[in-house]
C-alpha cells in the first residue's frame, strides 16, 4: 500500500516536472505582458510560500518575520547595483548568507515561545527592522534604491523591454525551491521537522535535538526566503523598506501557503495559482472603479476560503479524493453482499 | 525634572487607552486562544462612528461612545457568528487568517467610502482645553479618555472576577467541555466575549477622535501594540495587559523624547522581545 502511495506521489511529480518542461513555452504563447507578469508573480510567491512552508508548515513554527529576510535579500542585491555597481551576483549570495546569519540569531531566543507568543515575537522583529532600516542611511534609509539603467542581460539580470528572461528566472528559482523541499520531505531532517511540529517532547524523547532541527530550518527557509527577495528587487527595480520589510510582505507568505495547504509539497503553487491571477484580476478589473474595491474583495475571499475549509485548498482536494475513495469503498462493498 | 515628569504621565496617559485596546484582545485571546487581528480595524470602525456622529449631528465624543461601544460589539459578536464560529474546530491559524482577511476587508471598505484623508473632530466640549498643574500641561480631551478607559479596564475586570457572567467566562476559558457539563452555553459565551472585547476597543475609539485623527490605517499600529501588550502581560490576564500597556506608553513616550522618535516603536517593540526572553508566556502568565 505504501509503496502503491508513492508510485503514485512519483507520477504525480514527474508530471509536474513534465508540465514545468512545457511550461516556458507559455510566454512564447502568450504575448501579452500582463500574462506573463501573472505568471511571474505566481511563480515567485509559490517560491517565497514554499520556502516559508519549510518551517511553518512542516516544522509548525507560525513566523510572521520572513519579510526581513526576504528584505534582507532584496537589499543584498540591491545594495550591489546601486552602491557598488556590480552584477547583483555577488550581492544576492552576500544577502542569502546574511539572511542566514540574521535568522539564526534572532529564532534561536525565540524558538523558546510556543504557539502565538511565538508568531508576536516576529511580528515585534518585523518592526524593528522595518523602523531601523527606514532610518539606516547607508542603505538610503526611506529613499529607498533605484536601480540605474545597466546593460540588458543575465549579467546584470536586468531586462526592461522583454519580461520572458525574468519569466526563465522566476521558474528556476521555483524548481531549485521545489526540488529542495521535495528532497527535504523525503529525507530523515523532513522527518524529524514533522516530528517536532507534530510533538516537540515526544520528539525530543525519541533522541531528535528539536532546537537544532528547528534552527536548521529557519536557516534554510530564511536563505531560500532572501533568493526570492533578490529575484522581487530586480523585477521590481526599486527596493524601500515598507515594500519588502513590512507585516503585509510577511503575511503574503503565511496566506499564501495555508490557502494552498500548510505542510503540503503543492499548497503553495495551488495557493499562489489561485491567489495571485485573482489579486491581479480583480485590481485589474475593480482596482481603477475606486479605491480599495479589489481589496475588499480579496478580503471577503480569504474568509471564504477559512470558512469553507480551514486545512486550505490540499484538504478540499483530499476531501474531494476521500468522497471518491468512500464511494468506491461502498460499491465494493455492495457487489460483496449481492 | 519637569519636563521629565510630563514625558512620564504623557506616557501613561497613552499607556492607558493601549491598556483598553489590549483588554479587549486579551479577553478574546483568553478564552477562544484566537488572536484577532481585526481588532484594530474594529478601533478604526469605532473612531468613524464617533467621528461622523459627531460632524454629521453635533454629537460629542463624550456621548457617541455609547454608540460606538454598541456598534463595535454587534462587529464582534457577528464576526464571532460569521466567520470565527466556522473556523474555530480547524488549525489555530484558520481562525487568525479569517480575521486577517476580515481587517482587510474593513480598512479598504473605510478607504473606499471614507476615503485615505485624516479626519479630526474639532469643536467638542473639551476641546482646548487643559489642566496645568504646576510646569506640568495636560490637556483634558487626553485626560478624560485615558481616565475613562481606566475606569473601563476596570468595570471589564469587575465583570470577569465578580459576576456569575465572569464567573462562565472563566469557566469557560479553562475547560470548555466541563463548562458544558456545567450547563454554561459556551457557544453564547464565545460571542458574548467576542462582543465584549469589541465593546472595550469601540469605547477607545469613541472617544479617540476628539484628539487622534481618523484615517482607514489608524487601526494597524494600534492593533499591534495591543497583541505586543496582550502577549508581554500574559495569556488572558487583563491585569498584565494592563501592566504592559502603561510599561509601553512609559517606554513609548520616553524612548520618543530622550532616544529619537524614530527610535520609539523600536524601543517598544524591543522591550517586547527582552521581557519574554525572561518571561516566554508574559508577565502574568502560566
Amino acid at each position: 500500500m505504501i509503496n502503491k502511495n508513492k508510485n503514485k506521489q512519483d507520477f504525480i511529480w514527474y508530471s509536474l516536472v513534465l508540465v514545468l518542461i512545457l511550461l516556458p513555452l507559455i510566454p512564447q504563447v502568450a504575448a501579452n505582458s500582463f500574462t506573463q507578469h501573472v505568471l511571474i508573480l505566481i511563480l515567485l510567491y509559490a517560491s517565497m510560500s514554499q520556502s516559508w512552508n519549510i518551517i511553518g508548515g512542516y516544522c509548525g513554527q507560525v513566523s510572521f518575520g520572513h519579510s526581513v529576510f526576504f528584505g534582507i535579500g532584496a537589499y543584498g542585491a540591491g545594495m550591489a547595483v546601486v552602491k557598488f555597481g556590480l552584477p547583483p551576483w555577488p550581492g544576492i549570495i552576500i544577502g542569502a548568507l546574511s539572511a542566514m546569519v540574521v535568522a539564526v540569531l534572532i529564532s534561536y531566543p525565540c524558538f523558546r515561545l510556543k504557539g502565538h507568543y511565538f508568531a508576536i515575537a516576529t511580528f515585534a522583529i518585523v518592526e524593528i527592522f522595518n523602523r531601523l532600516f527606514m532610518v539606516w542611511y547607508w542603505v538610503n534609509g526611506a529613499i529607498g534604491l533605484d536601480y540605474p539603467l545597466v546593460e540588458v542581460g543575465w549579467k546584470n539580470f536586468m531586462w526592461y523591454r522583454t519580461k520572458i528572461p525574468y519569466y526563465y528566472g522566476a521558474l528556476l528559482l521555483f524548481v531549485i525551491i521545489f526540488s529542495t523541499v521535495r528532497f527535504i520531505e523525503k529525507s530523515y531532517f523532513g522527518y524529524y521537522l514533522k516530528a517536532v511540529r507534530e510533538d516537540q517532547e515526544t520528539a525530543e524523547a525519541t533522541g531528535i535535538n528539536s532546537a537544532l532541527v528547528k534552527l536548521s530550518a529557519m536557516a534554510l527557509s530564511a536563505f531560500l526566503a532572501a533568493f526570492c527577495g533578490a529575484f522581487f528587487v530586480q523585477y521590481n527595480l526599486r527596493v524601500d523598506p515598507p515594500m519588502v520589510m513590512s507585516l503585509q510582505v510577511s503575511m503574503i507568505f503565511v496566506l499564501v501557503t495555508i490557502l494552498g495547504g500548510a505542510g503540503t509539497l503543492f499548497g503553495p503553487l495551488l495557493g499562489a495559482m489561485i491567489l495571485i491571477p485573482l489579486q491581479e484580476y480583480t485590481r485589474v478589473l475593480w482596482g481603477g472603479m475606486g479605491r480599495g474595491n479589489d481589496l475588499m474583495i480579496f478580503g471577503l475571499l480569504i474568509i471564504l476560503i477559512m470558512i469553507r475549509q480551514p486545512k486550505g485548498i490540499m484538504g478540499l482536494v483530499n476531501e474531494y479524493i476521500n468522497y471518491k475513495k468512500s464511494r468506491k469503498n461502498v460499491s465494493t462493498e455492495a457487489n460483496i453482499k449481492g | 525634572m519637569s519636563m521629565f515628569l510630563q514625558v512620564v504621565i504623557d506616557g501613561l496617559l497613552t499607556g492607558m487607552v493601549y491598556a483598553l485596546v489590549a483588554s479587549g484582545l486579551s479577553l478574546i485571546w483568553g478564552v477562544m486562544d484566537v488572536l484577532n487581528f481585526a481588532h484594530g480595524e474594529y478601533l478604526m470602525s469605532g473612531m468613524y462612528v464617533s467621528y461622523w456622529l459627531g460632524f454629521l449631528m453635533n454629537v460629542d465624543p463624550l456621548i457617541s461612545w455609547i454608540a460606538s461601544g454598541v456598534f463595535c460589539f454587534i462587529l464582534g459578536f457577528l464576526t464571532y457568528k460569521l466567520i470565527i464560529h466556522h473556523c474555530i474546530g480547524g488549525p489555530s491559524l484558520a481562525a487568525l487568517l479569517a480575521t486577517f482577511g476580515l481587517s482587510m476587508l474593513l480598512k479598504n471598505f473605510a478607504l473606499n467610502r471614507f476615503s485615505p484623508n485624516f479626519r479630526l473632530l474639532t469643536g467638542t466640549f473639551l476641546d482646548g482645553k487643559r489642566v496645568i498643574l504646576g510646569n506640568i500641561v495636560l490637556p483634558m480631551p487626553q485626560l478624560v479618555t485615558s481616565i475613562f478607559a481606566l475606569i473601563v479596564v476596570f468595570i471589564i475586570y469587575y465583570i470577569i472576577k465578580r459576576t456569575r457572567f465572569g464567573w462562565a467566562i472563566q469557566a469557560t476559558a479553562m475547560d470548555k467541555d466541563a463548562a458544558e457539563l456545567m450547563g454554561i452555553k459556551t457557544e453564547r459565551i464565545f460571542a458574548l466575549v467576542f462582543g465584549l472585547g469589541g465593546i472595550c476597543v469601540g469605547i477607545a475609539g469613541g472617544l479617540l477622535p476628539s484628539y487622534l485623527a481618523v484615517h482607514p490605517e489608524v487601526g494597524g499600529l494600534f492593533g499591534l501594540i495591543a497583541f505586543v501588550c496582550v502577549a508581554m502581560g500574559g495569556f488572558g490576564s487583563i491585569p498584565g495587559a494592563l501592566l504592559a500597556a502603561l510599561l509601553i506608553g512609559l517606554v513609548e513616550s520616553l524612548g520618543g523624547f530622550y532616544i529619537a522618535p524614530v527610535f520609539k516603536y523600536v524601543v517598544v517593540f524591543g522591550l517586547y522581545l527582552v521581557v519574554v526572553m525572561f518571561r516566554p508566556k508574559g508577565m502574568f502568565g502560566w
